[in-house]
């Protein structure tokens, strides 16, 4: 059967990561580690269940009138000083952000952790403009200067363990000193780090939430660096998903809690900061000029589906990755995309079409143990196999979800076909059973028996089924 | 933990057995031993011979349509309102939850439905409508057990299992490290993606080896394909069994 570049891709990635024995070292230590953290913030699991379902209520009540909040808090923020800019695409969403730099003649850039800007590529981008972006987030700054992307939405050095930090800092900073103890490399990075926010002339950030009513743009973060990011620089940029906003400031606390508490297992973050304005006259530092640019890219296609729109849901807390026993395997980078994980398996072919990245939505055993963790409850097995559909619908399919039917062939439909008919005629059913208990273990080991016996003994078919025994019993009499 | 399957019922004097497929082909002595375990408890148990599979792999594989047309028999095999006793959390998973989904804008939504909540998984029926008792009659054996995703997550029925077995006086249960991971079976998912499948099964039986126990025990077939079929591999001597074949093989 023939396999789509997509799946050629992955299958490449994954072979890559199943073999790197000391990437699934870290990412089991390190998953398990957050997975224990959750629990232990999480016992009381009546009271967090209550906290889930005003999570999963907060949510779909700003999605349900997300026009208005948007509007509402574009309203806001520009009466509160913050100018705001749409991006319908990422490519607009970077010239949005070039023409601000270009603007006050800046060439250094510093950065909070912002998973949009990866969305974008922004780093990239600007490279190719001459401007430096440098990430001032640890995670961020460790793969930064290892040339990776992120491997975790949440801890994007996740896959990285003590020692191949310690050799990367030696061998990438300038006069760093090797060594393996963790206070001492945070001491090296912060050094390196306090320089360059002195040097930065723009400021980017994410958002983790935006409150409509009041225009406000809050954001979570641990290392300060967040509050340097958007407060050193005279200007700050927040980049922001459509779907961030919350209709209310009393939305935020039960949303940030379940969001440190999914994550990293924290009761609160050591930084939370709650983005009004820029400076006002009377205040002695904090940013002259605040912009909020509000991406869409494939967002609002999302949302015009009824059964999509959970997607938009998500808080980018990654307890699904922490809690995915695939992504437990894999780690971020095998996945091929920006968005790993159950969450990238149901956003990324939504938002880049099936025939870019349909192969995610494979990538599930349906065991939901996502869903289990998700603090806002996404149906996450619900879209997968929505997403599954779509890859094989032909014609007009049900959800218009980008490339649907790029997956299907006469072969895999005519044998599904054959499938229903062999379940839907006893009489067929009958002979197929009896043929595969008489051939027993001498199948040929062809398709899927190729696959299944390459670490498995093959299955062993019974000389009788289950049919033939009920049937001597007399058991398909109803007396 | 919510929990996700049926209501008690009061105890009928007729059940329907839905046999899963997994179960006609590879295990049907785990299968008669479900039946068995009903029987003796006084109850008639039917086996419509019209029954095949109850739709999950083209459920799951992108071909609503093809698990439609299959569900839609079963629903015909299984006319009658008696009660469908299930030895798969998985299976009774597809019937019971998933059903309501794949037909909910079908005209017969409503049929599916009053189908879907008459499902039950055998140890959940034999714990919460025939209250049953067990009396251990084997050598002391120290067992472990697999909890399929379907079984502890969508069905929620393996503290029933469990209960069964802890009625069992000289059954030592030793937990899994990692219980609530996936063996990495995952119906088509084992082919479609092999390799993460291999890696996961392998995972599954080193914490099936640490544990020392003598045998593993699941709700579920498909997995212990999967786990079978990988100790077998291996080389390794422990067999993977039904729940019900266990319990009965002890209480005879």
């Amino acid at each position: 059967m023939t396999k789509t570049a997509d799946v050629v891709i992955f299958e490449r990635n994954v072979a890559k990561a199943l073999d790197d024995g000391q990437l699934r070292r870290n990412l089991r230590s390190a998953m398990t580690t957050l997975s224990q953290r959750r629990r232990a913030l999480f016992a009381d699991t009546e009271a967090f269940e209550q906290l889930r379902a005003q999570g999963e209520s907060i949510r779909r009540r700003a999605l349900r009138q997300l026009p208005d909040l948007l509007e509402q808090l574009e309203g806001r923020c520009t009466a509160n000083g913050i100018q705001v800019h749409w991006a319908e695409t990422t490519a607009e969403a970077n010239a949005i952000c070039l023409d601000i730099i270009r603007r006050h003649n800046a060439r250094r850039v510093i950065k909070g952790k912002s998973m949009v800007s990866e969305e974008m590529h922004l780093n990239h981008f600007l490279e190719e403009q001459g401007i430096e972006a440098l990430e001032t987030d640890l995670g961020e700054y460790i793969i930064q200067l290892d040339g990776e992307t992120p491997s975790h939405i949440i801890v994007p050095a996740i896959h990285k363990n003590k020692d191949q930090i310690a050799h990367l800092f030696h061998e990438r900073i300038p006069d760093a000193p090797y060594t393996e103890v963790v206070e001492e490399l945070n001491a090296i990075a912060r050094q390196e780090l306090r320089e360059k926010f002195r040097a930065g002339e723009i400021g980017i950030s994410g958002v983790n939430f935006a409150v409509s009513e009041t225009g406000t743009l809050c954001l979570v973060e641990n290392e300060g660096n967040g509050r340097m990011c958007t407060t050193a620089p005279p200007v700050h940029i927040a980049l922001m998903g459509l779907e961030k906003v919350v209709e209310k400031l009393q939305d935020v606390p039960p949303l940030l809690r379940l969001l440190t508490g999914s994550a990293t297992g924290q009761p609160i973050t050591t930084y939370f900061n709650m983005i009004t304005s820029p400076r006002r006259l009377d205040e002695l530092d904090g940013p002259q000029e605040v912009h909020l640019v509000i991406l869409d890219n494939g967002r609002s296609s999302i949302y015009g589906d009824a059964e999509r729109r959970a997607t938009l849901q998500c808080i980018r807390c990654g307890a699904c990755l922490n809690h995915c026993p695939i992504y437990i395997r894999l780690g971020g980078h095998a996945y091929g995309h920006v968005y790993p994980g159950p969450i990238g398996s149901i956003l990324t072919p939504q938002l880049e079409g099936l025939d870019e990245a349909g192969v995610m939505a494979s990538a599930s055993t349906f065991c939901g143990a996502c869903e289990e963790v998700c603090p806002v409850k996404i149906p996450f097995t619900e879209i997968l196999r929505m997403l599954r559909n779509e890859a094989y619908a032909q014609g007009e399919s049900e959800h218009d979800v980008k490339g649907h039917g790029y997956r299907y062939t006469t072969v895999e439909g005519l044998s599904w076909k054959s499938w229903a008919l062999y379940n839907t005629r006893p009489g067929l059913a009958r002979i197929g059973s009896q043929i595969l208990g008489k051939l027993g273990q001498h199948l040929p080991m062809i398709g899927p028996l190729k696959e299944w016996t390459r670490t498995r003994t093959p299955p062993l078919f019974a000389p009788k089924s289950l049919h033939q025994l009920a049937q001597e019993r007399g058991l398909d009499n109803d007396r | 933990m919510t929990d996700a399957s049926s209501p008690p019922i009061p105890r009928p004097s007729k059940v329907y057995y839905f046999g899963t497929c997994v179960i006609d082909a590879c295990f049907p002595q785990a299968g008669l031993a479900g039946i068995e375990l009903l029987q003796r408890e006084g109850i008639q148990v039917i086996f419509p011979q019209e029954q095949s599979c109850c739709g999950q792999p083209a459920h799951n594989s992108g071909f609503p349509e093809e698990a439609r047309r299959v569900a839609r028999h079963q629903l015909k095999a299984f006319a009658k309102d008696y009660p469908i006793v299930v030895p798969s959390g998985s299976c009774a998973g597809m019937l019971k939850h998933q059903y309501p989904h794949l037909f909910a804008h079908e005209p017969d939504i409503e049929e599916v439905c009053r189908f879907s909540s008459r499902i039950y998984e055998l140890s959940e029926f034999m714990v919460k409508v025939l209250q049953v008792r067990l009396e251990d009659r084997g050598e002391p054996v120290k067992v472990t057990w697999h909890s399929s995703c379907h079984a502890l997550r969508e069905m929620a029925i393996v503290p029933y299992a469990k209960m069964l077995l802890g009625q069992l006086e000289r059954v030592e249960l030793v937990e899994l490290q990692n219980e609530r991971e996936c063996c990495g079976f995952g119906g088509t998912f084992s082919v479609k993606q092999p390799a993460i499948s291999a890696a996961m099964a392998h995972d599954k039986v080193n914490d099936i080896m640490q544990t020392g126990a003598a045998r593993v025990l699941s709700t579920d077939c498909g997995c212990l394909l999967n786990i079978a079929g990988t100790l077998g591999y291996r080389q390794l001597n422990v067999p993977a069994q039904h729940f019900a074949e266990f319990i009965l093989e002890r209480t005879q």
